[in-house]
């Protein structure tokens, strides 16, 4: 028996910023949650089955926050599920939610994901002071530098790179109302002479720390047929994932993430990403993970990503845009990064991303990862239905 | 089978302790206020009942819930549990019972704590009222705890506006989780060869790899690794970062460079911080050794060897 083709007929979020102090946690998933339900004219009866995400419960101190949201998410006597993957949490929340959709488990699903920074200290919560253990990280950055490092070995990129993309992704983040950063009078030499915290990553080439909230309302066909705007069709998802350590782990272009995305292309019959994919929502914590992914992603061969951005083509106007609605570089409520990246996908094929719509959108690659790029998580969505 | 615990595995306590802040929304934030008050507030529901404390949101139609109402101080015990052992931030020191009190005009039940003599003194049905702490701040503790209450009984929940001048909008929530971490048996080996200025790595029986720190198993083998391989004293920075940002509650001056090092011998880097080298002259490839430390379990850091450097081709699959 095939699988039920899955549709994206709703997509809700808030407003990004640093602190979000007028609302609970409650009152900040539900106003994604209702966005996602006014997108698709459904109501909560109208809904199946929910299906949560976040990252670490240590990130707001509340163990289990699912079990007291599913008042606001009218979740009560419904199936309600949690999911957590780190930081690709969101786009892994958003897999579980179309697989049941797929298997015709449920007919409408909501799914959303979130992360409430303000309430707690991310640093703090993966720096748990381990016994027996060297004090030594500083962040996710300290994590993440050496293996921008290593790309910039292995591939002899200019330094200047990363500094193109955090560029290039706070001035899309202009166009988007719902992103946190809206930087109106950056410049590319502000950048570039930004104080250097992890070196080489510097202060504007990292992510801000952000409260906010993602939804989506999936369905099947028949969901799909009463949607009152053009729905995002799913034509593939994947998850990987591989230990955060181990020997032959390959840091700068992770096997995990390869193979995640060839098995999404393959769903999709996508042979030629660069030619195929109109647009690219990829999770860019840090700048230089753009030309790494590009990589990794195969939308460019092994050490040539740079080149890509370098030359422009990611840019929103260029051949293939990557994160036109700013990406995580300037909005990143960690647990709903990664499903803002499935919705801003699911968005350009639904030709409803406003100001930062890519002309003739019509296939997208959403992608998350997470924990020490050790999650993967991908879909790709488009305009006309996988069966014709 | 699970190994009986040994004495040469180390254990040692681990305190996770955060003062977490919670935005209280409307809702959340009217009910707290009042208790500063003495106003004990509910919510009625779209099918007219009163929830206490209130919630944001409708339990049955999921509508947004704001119909606040003002409930009595006085209730009744709808169930009831003894804690013979009060621990630490729990609302009484001495020996008290956790109660379901369903106040006067309400529909549902609050969780607080009764002070009674014993056990003896508790039955569910008993006739309770709230205690207010004497100084009240706009918290669950503005409650200091329920007392035995033989008066008359409060009326219906009357409506309340909610409104308070100088709202507590959002709370501190200091939370705080007591761990015994033990680090597993090659761990414990390693940390223990450690102390003894040697380190141990456990080579994989399947691939072969030599891993350092070793966990006991090989993650892509998924076999146990035993053989124990030593390695180093010397090695190769690999890749690393120069940190410019001082980490609370962390003992290093800024800048230091915060290193992946492939100690000879070994399949994968550790982590570790160079010194005794200016920190803008550390590069990929440079030769180290470890420094030890007085009286640490680990290399305070590692500085260079003087060897040349190694040739990018020798570890350039190890990143």
């Amino acid at each position: 028996m095939t699988k039920e083709p899955v549709a994206v007929v709703g997509i809700g979020q808030t407003k990004h910023t640093a602190a979000r102090r007028d609302v609970s946690i409650a009152g900040l998933v539900r106003e994604a949650a209702v966005r996602a339900l006014e997108d698709a004219q459904l109501t909560w009866s109208d809904i199946d089955a929910v299906v949560i995400g976040k990252a670490p419960d240590f990130f707001e101190g509340v163990m289990m926050p699912e079990l007291y949201l599913a008042d606001a998410l009218g979740a009560v006597g419904k199936p309600m599920l949690r999911v957590h993957t780190a930081g690709s949490v969101g786009g892994s929340t958003a897999l579980v939610a179309a697989g049941l959709v797929a298997a015709r488990v449920h007919r409408t699903v909501l799914t959303l994901a979130f992360e409430k920074q303000s309430e707690s200290n991310a640093m703090w919560g993966l720096s748990l002071p381990i016994p027996f253990q060297q004090p030594l990280l500083a962040g996710a950055g300290g994590f993440f530098a050496p293996h921008v490092r290593a790309y910039m070995r292995r591939t002899g990129a200019p330094p200047g790179i990363g500094a193109l993309v955090a560029y290039k992704d706070r001035r899309n983040a202009l166009r988007n109302p719902y992103a946190h950063l809206h930087e109106h009078d950056l410049t590319l030499d502000q950048v570039r002479s930004s104080p250097m915290l992890w070196d080489p990553i510097r202060y504007s080439e990292t992510c801000p720390s952000s409260d906010g909230a993602c939804a989506m309302v999936l369905t099947d066909r028949a969901g799909a047929d009463r949607a009152p705007y053009p729905p995002a069709w799913m034509h593939g998802g994947a998850m990987r994932s591989e230990p955060t350590l181990f020997a032959g782990k390959d840091f700068v272009s992770p096997r995990a993430g390869r193979d995640c995305a060839a098995d999404v292309y393959r769903q999709a019959g996508i042979t030629d990403p660069r030619r195929e994919i109109d647009a690219v929502e990829m999770y860019v914590p840090f700048s230089w993970y753009e030309p790494m992914w590009l990589e990794n992603l195969g939308f460019a061969d092994e050490g040539a990503g740079w080149k890509l951005t370098e030359s422009g083509v990611t840019e929103l106007d260029g051949e293939l845009p990557v994160n036109p609605s700013g990406g995580v570089l300037s909005t990143n409520p960690i647990g709903a990064s990664g499903m803002l990246r499935f919705a801003e996908a699911a968005l350009q094929v639904r030709g409803r991303a406003g100001e930062h719509q890519v002309d003739g959108a019509r296939k997208a690659l959403g992608h998350a990862y997470g924990g020490g790029s050790q999650f993967f998580s991908m879909w790709v969505v488009a305009d006309t239905s996988p069966a014709g | 089978m699970t190994p009986a615990p040994s004495p040469e595995v180390l254990q040692a306590p681990l305190v996770v302790e955060f003062p977490f802040t919670r935005s209280l929304g409307p809702v959340q934030s009217a009910f707290l206020t009042g208790l500063r008050t003495r106003t004990v507030l509910g919510v009625r529901t779209t099918d007219g009942r009163v929830l206490v404390p209130p919630v944001e949101y409708d339990p049955v139609t999921a509508d947004e819930l704001a119909d606040l109402v003002e409930v009595a101080p006085t209730g009744t015990v709808t169930t009831w549990a003894w804690n013979p052992s009060p621990r630490r931030g729990q609302p009484l020191s001495a020996p008290f019972a956790w109660v379901l009190v369903r106040l006067d005009g309400a529909d549902t039940a609050l969780l607080h704590a009764l002070d009674a003599p014993g056990p003896d003194a508790v039955r569910t049905g008993m006739r309770v009222r709230i205690r207010w702490a004497a100084e009240r701040e706009g918290a669950i503790t503005d409650i200091a705890c329920f007392e035995p209450y033989d008066g008359a009984e409060g009326g219906e929940a009357v409506p309340h506006t909610g409104t308070f001048t100088d709202p507590v909008r959002s709370i501190v929530a200091p939370a705080r989780l007591d761990y015994t971490y033990a680090p597993g048996r090659a761990q414990s080996r390693y940390l223990k060869a450690l102390a003894g200025r040697a380190t141990y790595g456990e080579r994989c029986p399947s691939c072969r790899k030599v891993y350092v720190p070793p966990r006991g198993a090989c993650p892509t083998c998924g076999v146990a690794t035993a053989e124990q391989v030593e390695v180093g004293p010397r090695g190769t920075v690999t890749t690393f970062c120069i940190v410019n940002i001082k980490a609370r509650n962390l003992d290093i001056e800024v800048p230091y460079v915060y290193a992946h090092i492939a100690l000879d011998g070994a399949d994968l880097a550790l982590h570790a911080r160079i010194g005794g080298i200016p920190y803008d002259e550390v590069r990929m490839g440079l030769r180290v050794e470890p420094v030890w430390s007085e009286d640490g379990r680990y290399p305070d850091h590692y500085r260079p060897t003087g060897e040349p450097d190694a040739d990018y081709d020798t570890y350039k699959e190890l990143l």
